[in-house]
């Protein structure tokens, strides 16, 4: 009712602005409430269930969520896919602003430079993960011997549990190329003047980087650290396609997303992998939350 | 007067050794930023170069060491087999039969909402386009279970609509880059073009998309990339072997094949890379600008 009476309120211009716009967006309107907010409120309800996808639900409470912290399982996935986002996210940020910052040094061949550092990054990450599962492979895989030529024993990598993570890790960084583009031309945007003064200031070289570079290309760090942190969350097709969807060796590989897949699609623990759903949810906006918190007063945003 | 020609040549030899230093310093940090670059430059240049150098090999030569760079003789069988044995081909074509759709449904969709977004003016739009920022950062997890269950209860498992039918339904992302573009556009042409009695339809179709084509494309390239590169979707809701994308059907290599015939899966692999690298090339512009795009301008 208030709604159609707010509408009369409004001038005819308005009005007709407000149709026109419905209009337009009347796809993204659907897609958000079929793709989005429903499965979103169902998985929620599903979470409270249990539901073995040819039963109907049966709710439960909270006994997902209870089971979840005596789950070793699941406890070992939360480490795993820890373990590999505290790593793998500051390295591809110190990396890819670190590659930024050669390219932007006035190179040549800047733009074959790019491209080799780009390319990986829209390959498929199926074809990613198949050769770097050969290049891994202690038989006659090249990274073993490219150690082999310095006088390092190479490990097992993906058929040890404790090199397997590691080994994801060393994967992602080939993947950096994305952020590099986005950190370079953030570099691109910064003033030449700023420098140029600190330069006369007096400011050494890592100053610079420190007091006036890094400063001003801080709101991009800031996109891509989070961009980074939650794809690192919900890293998934590597795994499963190195592991063929089991997360070995001994689960040393199973990530958070790759036991919701198994609980889903193996055991068919509908309601219990909605419970991880959301778990996993809960500590991405967690987790962005803190980073924009925290970053509040690292941040520059005068900068445009 | 002697000290003074001493202090003249004193401060003349100290300049001098600055600038030496200086030029020195220079030229090792321009040397050094080359080294790093040809570091780095191996790192990313070497699963190349193994991917394909494993594609050519035969059988005996996968599992030797020290590895063998260059296979003797050069093995091109492997590619014929990975196309016709292992239904490469078959892969390709299902892979192009949902991506084409993919990309015309992500154009038009999101080329809509976004006109909705940034040039109709309209009460409670800001509010809107916060709920579809929002939607970003919520995880496909969250969403895939209630998601697979309606396709399920659909008769859509075994088919490509669960694929194809959300493209046309438009995507945060690319409604955002595309906003971005649009807002940028003068508003005087739509006044123009208003005056003249055009429709809001007429002047989205007839004025902004054709301005719009390099936005465009790098919705349509990111889109194509997604559909030619999606692992999880096929996974989760495609079982017959028949309807297999490249993605899936070379991570299935694996288990078909195993490790004794890697070099088959590598030629695969470099044949379902090949398309995207072509692209690449072609588009290259298109690719630096469109993420630029995204990244930076938020």
């Amino acid at each position: 009712m208030t709604i159609t009476k707010r509408f009369r309120g409004l001038g005819r211009e308005e009005r007709r602005g407000l149709v026109t716009g419905l209009l337009f967006i009347t796809p993204w309107m659907i897609g958000f409430l079929a793709f989005r907010v429903v499965p979103f409120v169902m998985s929620f309800y599903y979470s409270f269930t249990f539901y073995p996808i040819l039963q109907s639900p049966k709710w439960i409470g909270l006994a997902n969520f209870r089971n979840l912290f005596t789950d070793t399982r699941f406890l070992s996935a939360l480490y795993n896919t820890a373990y590999y986002a505290l790593f793998a996210v500051p390295l591809a940020m110190v990396v890819g602003i670190g590659l930024a910052m050669l390219l932007n040094m006035k190179v040549r061949g800047l733009s074959a430079f790019r491209t080799i550092f780009y390319l990986p990054s829209i390959t498929p990450v199926v074809a990613t993960a198949l050769v770097w599962l050969w290049m891994f492979n202690p038989r006659g895989g090249i990274i073993n011997y490219v150690l082999s030529l310095v006088g390092i024993r190479g490990p097992g990598w993906m058929g040890s549990p404790m090199w397997a993570k590691p080994a994801l890790i060393l994967m992602s960084l080939w993947g950096v190329g994305g952020a590099v583009v986005i950190y370079l031309a953030a570099l691109q945007d910064v003033p030449r003047e700023l420098v140029e003064a600190s330069h006369l200031d007096g400011a050494n070289v890592p100053r610079q980087i420190w007091h006036v570079t890094l400063p001003m290309i801080s709101p991009v760090i800031l996109f891509n650290v989070i961009v980074g942190l939650i794809a690192a969350f919900q890293l998934f097709t590597e795994v499963h396609v190195m592991t063929r969807g089991s997360g070995s060796p001994a689960d040393s590989t199973l990530m958070m997303s790759i036991y919701l897949w198994q609980s889903a699609f193996r055991f068919f623990k509908m309601g219990y992998a909605s419970a991880q759903a959301w778990f996993m949810f809960l500590i991405i906006v967690i987790f962005t939350i803190i980073l924009f918190r925290v970053s509040g007063r690292l941040v520059y945003y005068g900068g445009k | 007067m002697a000290s003074q020609v001493d202090l003249a040549q004193v401060q003349n030899t100290a300049h001098r050794t600055t600038t030496i230093h200086i030029r020195l310093v220079r030229g090792i940090t321009s040397v050094l930023k080359y080294v790093a670059l040809f570091f780095f430059s191996c790192f990313f240049i070497l699963p190349w170069v193994w991917m394909i150098s494993t594609s050519l090999k035969n059988p005996a030569e996968l599992a030797v060491w020290p590895p063998i760079w260059i296979p003797k003789p050069i093995r091109w069988d492997n590619y014929i087999f990975a196309f016709q044995q292992a239904d490469f081909s078959r892969y390709v074509i299902n892979t192009l039969i949902i991506a084409v759709p993919c990309v015309i449904g992500a154009v038009l969709s999101n080329a809509l909402a976004a006109y909705g977004f940034a040039r109709v003016r309209w009460p409670g739009r800001d509010l809107v386009f916060a709920a579809v920022l929002a939607t970003m950062i919520l995880p496909g997890f969250v969403t895939f279970i209630p998601l697979y269950i309606v396709f399920h209860k659909l008769n859509w498992i075994n088919t490509y609509l669960p694929l194809i039918v959300p493209t046309f339904l438009a995507n945060p992302f690319f409604i955002f880059l595309l906003r971005q573009f649009f807002m940028g556009l003068p508003v005087e042409l739509s006044d123009a073009a208003r005056v003249d009695g055009a429709s809001e339809l007429g002047i989205f179709w007839q004025i902004i998309l054709p301005l719009a084509k390099p936005a465009l494309a790098v919705v349509a390239l990111f889109q194509f990339i997604g559909s030619w590169n999606d692992y999880f979707g096929p996974l989760i809701y495609l079982n017959d072997k028949k309807l297999y994308t490249v993605s899936l059907g070379i991570a299935n290599m694996q288990s078909t094949y195993g490790f004794m015939n890697y070099a088959w899966i590598m030629a695969a692999t470099v044949m379902s890379v090949l398309p995207i690298i072509i692209l690449f090339f072609f588009a290259q512009r298109t690719f630096i600008e469109g993420i630029a795009l995204t990244g930076l301008k938020g």
